[in-house]
């Protein structure tokens, strides 16, 4: 199965039509803006059914998650361990390789973070505590994926089971983790000694946005640079469009493929470190973001670009930022940001459908 | 091109009179870049075989799409039995009795072979196996399938494949049957049947149109031939005219409605000035005794053992699917070898990769261009270099020059001639041909030392057959080695210096190129042992 | 521990197999549909939600479990629609879709279920069971797989339904191919896209049903995001088990075996971790496929939308 090369690389690039005239700012913003407003109608009219005025919904969804400085701080914080896994997901597949056990390589990450951070607090000074904590949640994340990696490698065995399963596996093996290994002897809940605000991430301009921001940036931009102007990043493309044309051109397919997913499950477990270092603090038992099954859609609605997915991570930043604090203020369950996203992620998927088809259609 | 394939055939002409069963008129079709058809007019009549000929990318396969319903006109009109019909499905095309046997095999690789045949209507019935048996038992008599019915498909080679497609298309009850290039990996025998097959279908009343790039082939065969060229007709050889000419005016004649400005040599192939390799000093290229198995049930190799010196064209000759991919393959670096030991330029190579043998000047250029030797989705530039990725002066550092690549790309494509809108279309929009021309620049780029040719030009027309040879001979006396793959005899006769034949995976006998070696290979490659023609 | 082997333990632990493993196995036999047919369908967590909500709504509603069923498999067949429309007919990302219907989905359930029963969780009866005369009496397995309620037998039954269905019939070639060569199927004649839609609304049907027995006779209540990555191990039993419906029955009951664990070793007075226990199926699934290294031999176009004459 393929993951699908998507265009927007320099050499590889699909013969679409790149010169835009003036109508081209338009057009993009329309075809981003005017799905989202009709997805807020939809669902807005589901709001009505429930009793609540979407005007006033919306408006404090907006209000928490873009126009008051704390909200808009929140949701650009919230982007930095996002970008992170949007970053793992974009080498992955483009490498053709299906990663989707990002919650387990996630909160694995978030775990060995929340664990290691404080115990490391005594013997070290507090950037040396950050940096060991993240690689080791990073190396954790490899690990995890390590399984999978072979077994596709060597044995051909189809990544989504395995990665499924390793997934299902270290939600559950994060929990006993916190439960039984880490737990915080203090506290009555479940969960891991928490890391004073002092030692976190630093913040950045003194606002409440921290460090892992520009981590995120960093790593999203990397990956798109690495994988549209390199070498490397064409190798992988290749394997990942065509393994059979890259081992007959002679690219060693086992070993890019276990670098692929290294690197994928290198980058989420760090997410998990940016979160926990950065945003939480601890790991509580149970605590899972779920954040996979929302950044896989988002890396595809971006066509696997590194660029164009830091713009839907904001846009997802600020919605579930928004939704949060309006469920509270509004009574709306929080539940209601899920259907407003499936929404929007399914009409920006048919609108930019029906465009590619229309330009298509256009060319010739 | 020798004298007995250009033969008048004997056959009578039947004088076609009646209305035409299907008739083009002003099809136009076009692709995002491409004008693939354009204002065409064409008739089709039953108890005629009409030959299409063109070059590579002139829009055959286009109008065979059209006519089986995978593709709609842009413009202009089918009418079949005098009226205008919209072919909407495939499934459309087959209720007006138009088969189809495609040039890109479409079966289901999965599926056994028996299944790819017996997929059909009415979705709780049992699949009809003891009427199929007897079916194919009634075409094979005419024409041969040496394929097990339930072998699954996936694992035959591609010219397995084909006999398979043109078996489906005999089996369906049709009146108009399409052949697009199914001669193309066909052994001299195959091509023989297929051609009688034809005239035989054709006086039962069938319409048959006939795509291919043999001229030979479209005389022997065909009562009319219609000549594209860049997506339009540029003329039609009645029956009474090809009648009329002999072999000699007919061939300048098409040829010259093909190619226009290019003047027709009569050759088809380059004539050889056969050397005798120096066979005393090192070989470059040493097998011995090397045992591969084949993949599931497939044939597999045993105990190849041949030499190939530099500037020796080696011909390997055989009926497709008896394990010359495989010694490509082993030599190439694909391949493990269960036993036996290489050596080039007297280095063992047995444990060395892909990568590490092209260095050495080891090239191999697959006759599967679609699955194996492109990438489909990337342009045209990317493939040229999918060999070099990291190389200097494309990439510098890993990081890719864009600009030396666009270059190099532009330079290969005007050098080989490849017909594509732009070096950033993906590879797989372009005709079988002109992907077929991108991956032999690519193989001939850069400091080869040893060349494996496999089907060099099968899907290439006239024109670029001429080349590709000619380029190939280059090749070889450039000093450099050359192992040619072929199921073309005609091929291997005139460019090979010495000729092994493959037979059940084995060889069957190697021999000097003389005068009298078309029959002794030809003997060899049926299964007889090794003896004088 | 000597608990471990006694009836109370194997009767609790096969019948709570059974109880566990129906909504995945028809969840893993409605996406082996699917996927036989090159469609990853991953909105089937989102349709079997659907289903269960469905199902339970009208079950609590009009007092008819089989009615629930019904509504159950209207339900997830209404999910299924737009993966049809959008991927299928128009060759849309399926991943995209598919994880935007489950996404979907898990919010509208919940809001439903929060705005219809605010916060009660009302319960349904047990249901009524229909033992089977003689073989309900075997010990252990009498109680497990002979004295359930009648869905279950019909469950059961479907497995060598769909496996004449796949092997027999002109159908179950039609699937394989459009999942391995659609073009392949398209000449024959034969609508690829038509073969598609069929295969995606049952696997829509057979979720909203194994929702529905979730809700209704699993749990006897909804509880938002109930599933519980459910239909994902459908997703997984479907890959691992190669075309054939007998090896989705096999991985269904391994897993409910294993789900039911916790429970069976209560009984038995053993205390074991439920995060624990929960790893288990995972885990054996893994050591499965190292020990075996099986290719899970997949559909070459699964995944990918059919456009007929593009090159
Ligand atoms: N689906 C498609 N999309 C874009 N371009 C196409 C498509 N199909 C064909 N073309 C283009 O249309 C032209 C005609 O192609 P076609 O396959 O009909 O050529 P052909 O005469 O069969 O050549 P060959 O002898 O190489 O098979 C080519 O330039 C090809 O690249
Ligand atoms: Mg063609």
């Amino acid at each position: 199965m393929n993951t699908g090369e998507a265009d927007g690389n320099v050499i590889a690039a699909v013969d679409a039509p790149t010169a835009e005239d003036g109508s081209g700012v338009i057009h993009i913003l329309l075809l981003t803006v005017g799905p989202i407003v009709l997805a807020l109608v939809i669902s807005g009219a589901l709001l009505l059914i429930l009793g609540v005025n979407p005007l006033t919904y919306y408006a404090v969804v907006l209000e928490r998650g873009l126009f008051t400085s704390l909200g808009l701080e929140q949701s650009i914080t919230r982007m930095g361990p996002l970008l992170l896994v949007a970053a793992g997901l974009i080498v992955a597949f483009r490498a053709g390789i299906w990663n989707l056990g990002v919650d387990g390589q996630f909160l694995l990450g978030a775990v060995l973070a929340a664990a290691s951070a404080p115990a490391l607090a005594h013997a070290l000074p507090p950037a040396l505590v950050l940096l060991a904590s993240a690689i080791l949640a990073a190396i954790v994340g490899v690990v995890w994926s390590l399984l999978p990696a072979l077994l596709r490698a060597y044995h051909g065995v189809n990544e989504i089971i395995t990665t499924l399963m390793m997934t299902f596996l270290g939600t559950s093996l994060a929990n006993v983790l916190v439960k039984l290994m880490f737990l915080d002897p203090a506290t009555t809940v479940p969960q891991t000694r928490t890391l004073p605000v002092d030692d976190r991430l630093p913040r950045l301009f003194g606002t409440t946005i921290n460090a892992g921001l520009l981590i995120g940036l960093l790593a999203i931009v990397g990956v798109q640079i690495m994988m549209a102007h390199t070498a490397f990043g064409l190798k992988l493309r290749t394997v990942g469009a065509n393994p059979v044309a890259a081992a007959h051109a002679g690219l060693p397919v086992a070993w890019l493929t276990v670098l692929v997913f290294a690197l994928s499950a290198g980058l989420i477990g760090l997410a998990g470190a940016v979160e926990v270092l950065g945003i939480q603090g601890n790991v509580r038992a149970d605590w899972n973001p779920a954040y996979g099954l929302a950044v896989i859609p988002l890396v595809f609605l971006a066509r696997l670009n590194g660029y164009a997915a830091i713009a839907f991570v904001f846009l997802f930043s600020v919605l579930s930022i928004g939704g949060e604090s309006a469920a509270r203020r509004v009574g709306v369950p929080t539940f209601f940001t899920l259907v407003l996203i499936a929404l929007i992620m399914i009409i920006l998927a048919t609108v930019e459908y029906a465009d590619q088809r229309a330009r298509a259609g256009r060319a010739s | 091109m020798p004298a007995d394939t250009l033969m008048a055939k004997p056959h009578a002409r039947p004088q076609p009179l009646a209305a035409p069963l299907v008739a083009l008129r002003g099809i136009g079709k076009r692709f995002a870049n491409v004008v693939a058809n354009e204002s065409i007019d064409l008739e089709l009549r039953a108890g005629e075989v009409h030959v299409l000929l063109g070059e590579n990318g002139a829009g055959k396969s286009t109008l065979v799409a059209l006519l089986s319903g995978l593709l709609q006109p842009d413009a202009g009109q089918i009418i079949v039995d005098g009226s205008p019909m919209r072919i909407l499905s495939p499934g459309a095309a087959l209720a007006l009795g138009i088969g189809t046997v495609f040039q890109h095999v479409m079966l289901s690789p999965a599926l056994t072979v028996a299944e790819n045949l017996l997929l059909g209507q009415g979705w709780w019935r049992r699949p009809a196996r003891a009427a199929l048996d007897q079916a194919v038992g009634a075409i094979a008599r005419d024409f041969g399938l040496n394929v097990d019915l339930d072998a699954v498909t996936g694992e035959l080679s591609l010219g397995e494949q084909q006999q398979v497609e043109i078996i489906r298309g005999l089996l369906r009850q049709t009146r108009l049957l399409i052949f697009d290039e199914s001669t193309s990996m066909l052994t001299p025998q195959g091509i023989e049947e297929l051609g009688a097959l034809m005239r035989r279908l054709v006086e039962r009343g069938l319409a048959i149109v006939f795509i291919t790039h043999k001229l030979d082939e479209a005389r022997r065969f065909g009562d009319r031939i219609t000549v594209l060229r860049l997506g339009r007709k540029v003329g039609e050889i009645s029956s009474e005219r090809l009648e009329a000419l002999d072999d000699a005016s007919a061939h300048q004649e098409i040829v010259s409605l093909m190619f226009e400005t290019i003047k027709a040599t009569g050759e088809a192939v380059v004539g050889k000035e056969r050397k005798r390799v120096a066979m005393s000093g090192k070989p470059l290229l040493e097998l011995r005794d090397i045992t591969v198995t084949g993949q599931s049930g497939s044939t597999g190799i045993e105990a190849i053992s041949l030499s190939v010196w530099p500037g020796e064209v080696l011909g390997i000759a055989g009926i497709d699917g008896n394990g010359q991919k495989l010694i490509a393959e082993a030599i190439a670096g694909q391949r493990r070898l269960d036993s036996g030991k290489i050596t080039f330029g007297g280095i063992a190579i047995d444990n060395l990769d892909v990568g590490a043998r092209r260095k050495l000047g080891i090239r191999y250029l697959t006759d599967d261009r679609l699955s194996e030797g492109s990438v489909a989705a990337f342009a045209v530039s990317a493939n040229l270099l999918l060999k070099e990725i990291g190389k200097e002066p494309f990439w510098s550092r890993g990081f890719t020059r864009t600009a030396v690549i666009d270059v190099h790309a532009n330079a290969q494509v005007k050098e080989f001639d490849v017909r594509t809108p732009s070096i950033r279309t993906p590879i797989g929009k372009l005709s079988g041909g002109n992907i077929q021309k991108a991956l032999l620049a690519r193989e001939l780029f850069g400091d080869a030392r040893l060349v494996i040719f496999s089907k060099p030009t099968y899907g290439l027309d006239y024109n670029n057959i001429v080349t590709s040879r000619r380029r190939i001979a280059e090749v070889g006396a450039r000093g450099i080695a050359v192992i040619l793959i072929s199921t073309d005899l005609e091929e291997i006769l005139a460019l090979s210096d010495r000729i092994a034949v493959m037979s059940r995976g084995r060889i069957a006998g190697i021999l000097e190129n003389t005068g009298d070696a078309r029959l002794a290979v030809g003997g060899l490659m049926v299964g007889g042992a090794l003896e004088h023609g | 521990m000597e608990g471990l082997l006694q009836v109370p333990f194997l009767t609790a632990l096969l019948a709570g197999a059974v109880t566990a493993g129906i909504p995945l196995l028809l969840a893993g036999l409605g996406e082996q549909m699917s996927e036989k047919a090159g469609v990853l369908n991953v909105g089937i967590e989102g349709m079997m939600l659907g289903g269960a909500y469905a199902g339970f709504l009208t079950a609590i509603s009009s007092g008819s479990i089989w009615l629930g069923f019904l509504a159950g498999a209207c339900g997830g067949a209404l999910v299924a629609v737009p993966m049809v429309i959008l991927c299928v007919q128009r060759g849309l990302n399926q991943i995209v879709i598919g994880i935007g219907l489950t996404l979907g989905l898990e919010g509208l359930t919940a809001i439903l279920h929060h705005v219809q029963f605010s916060r009660t969780y009302p319960r349904l009866a047990r249901v009524e069971t229909l033992p089977i005369p003689l073989l309900s009496d075997i010990p252990i397995l009498g109680p497990a797989l002979f004295d359930r309620h009648p869905f279950v037998y019909l469950a059961f039954l479907l497995v060598p339904a769909l496996a004449i269905l796949y092997r027999g019939t002109n159908f179950g070639l039609w699937l394989r191919a459009a999942g391995d060569r659609p073009a392949a199927l398209d000449v024959t004649g034969i609508d690829v896209i038509a073969t598609r839609t069929v295969a995606v609304i049952f696997t829509g049907l057979m979720a909203g049903l194994g929702g529905a027995f979730l809700a209704n006779v699993g749990a006897g209540i909804f509880v938002p995001f109930m599933t519980h990555g459910d239909g994902f191990i459908g997703v997984v039993l479907a890959m691992l088990a190669r075309g054939r419906a007998a090896s989705v029955l096999a991985g269904a009951m391994i897993f409910g075996g294993c789900l039911s664990l916790t429970t069976a070793f209560q009984i038995a007075g053993v205390n074991v971790p439920t995060d624990v226990i929960q790893m288990l199926p995972f885990a054996t699934v893994m050591v499965v496929l190292i020990v075996f290294g099986r290719q899970a031999s997949l559909p070459v176009a699964l995944g990918l939308p059919y456009v007929r004459g593009e090159r």
